[in-house]
């Protein structure tokens, strides 16, 4: 079995090989040289201090929304909604620290970030409830409710928050996330104390999935419902919880974005948060570990961080970064291709070939 | 009065005709057993095609260039499906993280390639030759009822009402019908009979990347008018709901995209219908998804799509 669980770790590290040399290929193909391209992208995400930094602080929000959708698809459900549960998040934070501007810290930024929390869980809830008691698609009911959350946001932040303004004010300085010494110690990026919260909610998740009787019940509803209720679990139960759960992690995603990044929320122009979608595919090449998670999320934060200064150094379109992305998330996806291979050279000496198509075919 | 329903007939179908195609993909993919939440990045890449197509070639074609730019849409929309075909009948993946990885990778893919063609820019210029409101023949001729339904009104989304009753036939009438939908349904049974599984979902999935490639094309070239990222947000999901909403079924797809395309135009024309104009504009702009939310809980319920919707085929040896 230990053969099995090295092979899965196998899974994403060449998925992300794979992903690259794709990349490659793309950029040699439009005439760019993918050497420099991905040097370019590498000092860009960890060349000086500052890039870690900014590296680290893209990296916060995705371990939320990553270790958020991880949580969902324990038990079964795919929240596609994560970046309207982050937008919540993230109107609700600011909002709680504009509206206690002269509260002191200890006070409003517990209380932000805990609003942004709850905010998302509601949001998520939503669909929970409808996939419990009226098994509703949640993969439309998710991307549904986005769309809805961008309007609902967009029409606060003009109407209720500012003056019919494109963006509120900022948060003060008892509601932010940002620290002197971390700033100091990066050289002025706007890097966040939110990125230890994260860590430590990785490892929070990680012992609530794998060392807790409700992550077991969690686990065993995903895996299979009918079974889990036979043995008189109460999944109606279980599948809003979880769904609550994920929508917290994904509403402190947004907080990140709140009250660490930006230090207030602007109009999102029909777009929700790319943190969601972003997060769901951090979760996917994190194989669904929370800590596998904090790793994804790290290398996401440098391919964005670097893939954004890609086009300054190195005369490369930044959407190249996109791509590779989108291209490392096919290949964990289509594991399908990178275990046959696995398997192809442990098996070719065995007898029994059918062992390769069971293990492949695990889908259902 | 007349006037009133006549904008709203004619915007309700603008705002349709780009769902009613995407929705007839959805439907030949998933009665072929794979489930597609790609549509959406399927659609991006038709109106890219179709959007390059039409910049490049208004002066030849003319008038025609928007119809020739519908069939481009649709050869770049089977294009890009063929990748989640790949993956999803040959790799065994999940289906639902290839059809996301189609709407993650279209925009970037899209607005790169439009910094290719031209010099860096993000988004194109607006096409010349666009769909624009045109009578039919003969029927806006009808006192009343073609004032409302057939005069300046939007041609490409009657071509996709017919072209339903077209699918519909395909599918519950024809050989290849039965092939399909026993292939979503029953694999292994349809194994044994001899028919191509494989063969059968690759078909279904391409299909569904031509029509939601034209369903694309049919957005560029009739409401956005030129290529950037924001062309598409969210319609292939839309496009999504309304296969769902009509059961699977063609003509019920169909009409789910027109109830949908209503409830967008409603956001769009609101403001010049009495009545609605009162409404503040944030409660028309979420309605249509609020509305696809109770539809789904209260009308389909425990909706059951093809039986085997979403499972990887294994041919055992």
């Amino acid at each position: 079995m230990t053969q099995s669980k090295w092979q899965s770790l196998l899974v994403p590290v060449l998925s992300v090989i794979v992903g690259l040399l794709f990349g490659a290929v793309i950029m040699l193909l439009f005439g760019y040289n993918p050497v420099d391209g991905y040097q370019a992208l590498l000092e860009g995400a960890l060349g000086t201090p500052f890039n870690i930094g900014q590296t680290l602080r893209a990296a916060t929000p995705l371990i939320f929304t990553g270790l958020g959708f991880a949580v969902a698809y324990t038990a079964g459900f795919f929240n596609i909604g994560l970046a309207g549960q982050a937008l919540f998040g993230w109107l609700v934070s600011v909002w709680v620290g504009l509206a206690m501007l002269d509260s002191p810290k200890w006070l409003v930024l517990p209380l932000a970030i805990l609003a942004g929390a709850l905010a998302g869980a509601l949001w998520a809830a939503i669909p929970g409830i409808l996939k419990a008691y009226f098994d509703t698609s949640e993969v439309i009911v998710t991307i549904m409710l986005n769309y809805v959350a961008v309007y609902i946001a967009d029409y606060l932040i003009r109407n209720v928050l500012t003056d019919r303004a494109d963006a509120t004010p900022f948060v003060g300085a008892n509601a932010s996330l940002r620290t002197e010494w971390l700033t100091e110690l990066t050289n002025g990026s706007t890097m966040h104390a939110g990125f230890f919260l994260a860590l430590l909610f990785a490892v929070i998740a990680y012992i609530f999935i794998n060392r807790t009787t409700f992550g077991f019940e969690l686990k065993a509803v995903g895996l299979n419902k009918d079974a889990a209720e036979y043995a008189g679990m109460n999944v109606k139960r279980n599948i809003i919880i979880a769904m609550v759960i994920s929508g917290a992690l994904a509403g402190l995603g947004g907080v990140m974005n709140g009250l660490g990044e930006f230090q207030n929320i602007f109009l999102t122009n029909g777009v929700a948060p790319a943190i969601g979608f972003n997060g769901m595919a951090v979760a996917l090449l994190g194989l669904l570990n929370p800590f596998g998670v904090v790793l994804a999320a790290i290398l996401f934060g440098g391919l964005m961080t670097g893939g954004n200064i890609m086009p300054l150094t190195a005369g490369i379109p930044s959407e190249i970064v996109d791509i590779v992305i989108a291209a490392i998330i096919f290949f964990v996806g289509a594991n399908y291709i990178i275990t046959f291979f696995l398997n192809r050279r442990k098996v070719r000496s065995a007898v029994d070939n059918e062992d390769v198509i069971q293990q492949g075919g695990q889908e259902g | 009065m007349i006037q009133t329903l006549a904008l709203i007939v004619s915007s309700t179908l603008v705002y349709s005709g780009p769902l009613i195609f995407t929705a007839l993909g959805g439907v030949f993919s998933e009665r072929s057993g794979i489930v597609n939440v790609g549509l959406e990045g399927i659609m991006v890449m038709g109106a890219f095609g179709s959007v390059i197509f039409n910049l490049f070639t208004a002066d030849t074609f003319g008038a025609w260039t928007p119809w020739l730019g519908l069939l481009i849409g649709g050869l770049v929309g089977i294009l890009f499906s063929l990748v989640h075909a790949v993956a999803t009948v040959h790799l065994r993946a999940d289906h639902i993280i290839s059809g996301t990885v189609l709407n993650l990778v279209a925009p970037s893919l899209g607005v790169f390639l439009t910094r290719e063609l031209f010099a860096g820019k993000g988004q194109t210029d607006m096409i010349a030759e666009s769909f624009g409101y045109a009578n039919i023949p003969l029927l806006s001729q009808i006192p009343v009822i073609g004032n409302i339904f057939f005069k300046s009104t939007s041609l490409p989304a009657y071509v996709g009402i017919l072209s339903a009753f077209v699918v519909a036939f395909i599918i519950y009438r024809t050989a290849f019908g039965l092939r399909l939908r026993s292939v979503g349904e029953h694999p292994q049974a349809a194994d044994t009979l001899g028919i191509n599984v494989y063969l059968m979902r690759y078909i279904g999935v391409l299909l569904s990347g031509f029509f939601g490639g034209v369903g694309g094309a049919v957005l560029a070239q009739s409401i956005s008018l030129n290529f950037s990222v924001s062309t598409i947000a969210g319609q292939g999901f839309m496009a999504m709901a309304a296969m769902i909403f009509g059961k699977w079924n063609p003509v019920g797809a169909m009409g789910a995209a027109l109830f949908f395309g209503f409830a967008q135009s409603l956001a769009v024309v609101g403001s010049q219908i009495p009545l609605i104009s009162s409404i503040p504009s944030v409660y028309l702009q979420i309605a249509p998804y609020i509305i696809t939310i109770i539809v789904l809980v209260s009308f389909v319920g425990r909706s059951q799509g093809p039986a085997a919707n979403g499972t990887t085929y294994v041919k055992s040896k």
